[in-house]
């Protein structure tokens, strides 16, 4: 049951992250950056609401993990170059983790 | 440029195939509560896999199985969001150490998979990098 769930999340996250990513995407990854902080920000949220079971597979491994992506955002920032790369690569890590955080506090408040 | 449904429709199957493998991958050896390394290990070998995309001719030749396959499979396969909150998790507990390690070093072995990878396989188009 979790495994289907899983399934259909990501089958609506991932093309919802190429969609972003075909429409924002050019000199910078802005269509990419956007689906990896709103699936941190939602996968934050779900951890303050303490979702487990089928809402979690569902929302958290399936949405979240199909929407965000690790590996688009290491060949982008390798063909982005050291500096602009970095930049990149900085930006997405930390923006993650502070919306991250700030879904955790906003789902417990 | 908006995608076609066509693509869209791939992509939604392969992320589907691809988030099942990571879910099977942590089923069967947790994360746990210190380093995430089943985590680590999906990113990595995701962002490997596709730097290396091209050097299958299917993907090559298919703009649908690229599709399928990179933003698909190996995007639904990896994931950016589990490791924020396991950053967070571990920020959350004080493990400050342990938190800037998990994050940097798999952003750094992800980079070095991408690039040596990378020397062997043809370079990706843009819409394949997504």
């Amino acid at each position: 049951m979790s495994a289907l769930l899983v399934a259909l999340g990501a089958a609506v996250g991932a093309p919802l992250r190429y969609y972003l990513g075909q429409r924002l995407d050019g000199r910078w990854h802005h269509g990419t950056l956007l689906a990896n902080l709103l699936a941190s920000l939602l996968l934050g949220a779900c951890a303050g609401w303490s979702l487990d079971g089928s809402a979690l597979a569902l929302v958290g491994t399936g949405f979240c993990g199909g929407l965000s992506t690790y590996s688009s955002l290491a060949v982008q920032t390798r063909d982005l170059g050291p500096v602009r790369g970095a930049a990149y690569a900085a930006t997405t890590i930390v923006l993650g983790l502070a919306v991250c955080t700030l879904g955790f506090w906003a789902a417990q408040a | 440029m908006t995608p076609s449904p066509r693509l869209l429709l791939a992509v939604a199957a392969g992320g589907a195939v691809g988030a099942l493998a990571r879910y099977g991958a942590t089923e069967l050896v947790h994360d746990g509560s210190g380093f995430p390394w089943t985590t680590f290990a999906v990113n990595v070998t995701g962002s490997a896999l596709l730097a290396a995309l091209l050097l299958l001719p299917l993907a090559r030749r298919s703009p649908v199985w690229a599709a399928a396959l990179g933003p698909g499979v190996l995007g639904g396969y990896t994931t950016f969001s589990a490791t924020s909150e396991q950053g967070r998790a571990l920020l959350e507990a004080g493990r400050v150490g342990l938190a800037l390690a998990y994050l940097l070093g798999t952003l750094l072995s992800c980079l070095v998979a991408v690039t040596v990878v990378g020397r062997a396989a043809p370079p990706l188009p843009e819409e394949d990098e997504l």
